[in-house]
């Protein structure tokens, strides 16, 4: 489409306008696009919030991916000697219960927390997707699934998550899998509602009178028209994820002891919370922030794909 | 109106019906036999055989569904496995903490965000508006435990004011009633208020640019006069959704809160059980939770009807 309109731009200039060669044309179009980035780039950067955000949650990935250099004690190694040591320059954020360094535990945790966090966030979002898109294109499908929507959106999900843990039993896949099936409702809500408006729009009927099929046309036509919304809500599922899956954990049916979860560190620290504040407050401030991180930056893409809303 | 609230009360009995068989599959999701996975890896085969025939598990899970919705239906909610004792009396021993807790958060939650809400929406831009926002985006952060946790550390472990856990009935005297759950309702009520800012004060911003408070205005009503007169009625209807929403929210809420500052509730005796595996009272617990959001749901679209009169047509 774009296509012809440009070459019969070109031929317009070609013919009428000797001056501008189809060189200089093309350069021209090159700063055009440029520009056009530079707009783009300048839209998001220039939401603080959203650059705030953004270098919070760099910086948890950074701190997640390279825990093994940065933490100067295995997170599982127990020192009975020093037990519930307040902060030193050998223990930042103190020890814990049985001696283990907090600084290593938060640091492996952060791995724990974006695993869990982004799993949830892109299984939720493919399977929410694939059933929004499927009920959207079949009518009999839509019934049954919506309305098994329905009653797992009757349950509130943090409720619903602790219901799955217990059946499923404390394991860090069974996390995964329980976030994922209370996250997959709303996203095929949404889903199914987007594409339900473009369905409507004149070029699906101009492609469905071209003979292209229906596969095709809700694959290549309407999923890349749905995907923007969907991955704002995959962001905004990522931090209720970590919410969750700390929470989960912090009432001991979420990973499984031994793990250094942010939610294990809290519950441990819970109950020696009068002689040794340091076990809750670290990892607490680090769920807090990175959840905060990462609504800014969810708030910033949602701006940034769709000005409107703001 | 009449057409509007019958039309709209039935239309709660297919939902219901679709929220029952959920909730009753979820103990048939239990990997293996959830007879033996109840009794423990201690148990003996006859046991597990006993029990399996007890609770019916050898029929067709239609004919399952058939016998427990009957009994669901009569009150009945089967036998805890821990205790032996029928989880309908274990619930309503329960139910009191929640209850005051939830109302108590659901208060603080309205009082703190309906006014700042509108406080953050008629000085748009101003810095009382920005720090309003602020607030809701660290609500928002905020899960309730670890606002709760953070609590502790200041008012109980710091400041030694108030009680870390526990929790006093009623009868204990009023105050000291109030004392035991006002750090778990503010923990509990934060988040809530975050989300009714938000909403309160867009809704809030989205009327004061209508035509007819320019009207109110050219007229010369007085500023004030103008918000609590002329804007707050059509706000109602987002206040009522916020309201039910976070009504909602603090019942659910209520069971990582009630584990952390020990109050026997509903959401303690939940956790209790996961550990217990005592799925028939989680089971009732969730269908109970999930019954009464979809009531309050059909109460605040009924309370709709009432204060807006374009939504009964719809």
């Amino acid at each position: 489409m774009t296509k012809t309109i440009d070459s019969s731009f070109e031929n317009v200039y070609a013919d009428d306008r000797t001056e501008m060669k189809s060189e200089e044309l093309k350069q021209l179009r090159k700063r055009l696009s440029k520009e056009q980035q530079e707009i783009k780039y300048r839209r998001f950067f220039g939401n603080k919030a959203a650059v705030f955000g953004l270098i919070i949650v760099c910086t948890v990935i950074f701190l997640a991916l390279f825990a093994p250099v940065i933490s100067p004690y295995d997170p599982l190694e127990l020192d009975t000697v020093n037990r519930l040591k307040s902060m030193s320059t050998e223990h930042l954020f103190g020890t814990d219960t049985m001696g283990r360094d907090v600084f290593s535990r938060v640091m492996y945790g952060a791995r724990i927390s974006l695993t869990v966090g982004f799993t949830v966030g892109i299984l939720s979002g493919f399977f929410g997707m694939g059933i929004g898109l499927y009920a959207s294109a079949n009518a009999y499908a839509d019934n049954i699934l919506m309305r098994i929507c329905d009653g797992l959106k009757a349950i509130p999900s943090t409720l619903l998550a602790i219901t799955l843990m217990a059946v499923l039993g404390a394991d860090l896949k069974n996390v995964i899998i329980a976030l994922t099936v209370v996250n997959i409702p709303n996203m095929a809500r949404l889903a199914r509602s987007r594409a339900l408006v473009i369905r409507e729009q004149t070029y699906i009927e101009a492609l469905r009178c071209l003979g292209a099929g229906r596969l095709r046309i809700v694959w290549r036509h309407i999923a890349p028209n749905i995907i923007s919304p969907i991955i704002v809500q995959v962001t905004f599922v990522f931090a209720s994820s970590i919410i969750t899956e700390a929470a989960l954990s912090f009432l001991g049916a979420g990973v499984p002891v031994p793990l250094p979860s942010w939610g294990n560190i809290l519950n441990e620290g819970k109950g020696v919370i009068y002689q040794a504040w340091w076990i809750v407050l670290f990892p607490g401030l680090f769920t807090a922030l990175t959840v905060l991180g990462l609504n800014l930056l969810g708030d910033g893409i949602r701006d940034f794909i769709d000005p409107s809303s703001k | 109106m009449k057409r509007f609230i019958v039309k709209r009360m039935l239309s709660i009995i297919p939902v219901l019906f679709i929220v029952s068989i959920v909730v009753f599959m979820l103990v048939h999701l239990v990997p293996g036999d959830p007879a033996a996975s109840m009794l423990g890896d201690m148990a003996s085969q006859e046991d597990i055989a006993a029990l399996h025939a007890r609770l019916g598990l050898d029929r067709p899970l239609p004919v399952q569904y058939g016998i427990w919705l009957k009994n669901v239906l009569t009150g009945y909610f089967g036998e805890s496995v821990a205790n032996h004792q029928p989880v309908t009396g274990m619930i309503l021993s329960h139910l009191e903490p929640t209850i005051h807790l939830t109302l108590l958060a659901l208060l603080i939650a309205v009082m703190v965000a309906i006014p700042l809400g509108m406080i953050g929406a008629t000085n748009k831009g101003t810095a009382a508006d920005h720090s309003v926002t602020v607030i809701s985006l660290l609500g928002i952060s905020l899960p309730g435990f670890l606002l709760g946790l953070f609590l502790i550390l200041i008012f109980a472990v710091k400041l030694k004011l108030l009680p870390s856990s526990g929790y006093a009935g009623m009868n204990a005297g009023f105050a000291a009633h109030i004392k035991s759950i006002l750090l778990p309702a503010i923990a509990l009520g934060f988040m809530n208020a975050a989300l009714m800012m938000r909403m309160t004060r867009a809704s809030m911003l989205e009327v004061l640019n209508s035509d007819y408070i320019r009207m109110a205005r050219a007229k010369g009503v007085s500023g004030f006069s103008v918000i609590t007169r002329h804007a707050f009625k059509n706000t109602l209807v987002t206040v009522i959704t916020v309201i039910s929403q976070a009504l909602i929210q603090s019942l659910s809420g209520a069971a990582v809160i009630e584990s952390l500052f020990a109050i026997p509730g509903l959401g303690q005796l939940m956790v209790n059980s996961i550990g217990r595996r005592d799925y028939y009272v989680i089971q009732a617990i969730v269908l109970l939770i999930a019954v009464f959001n979809v009531v309050i749901n059909m109460f605040a679209d009924l309370l709709y009807g009432v204060v807006d009169p374009r939504v009964r047509v719809g």
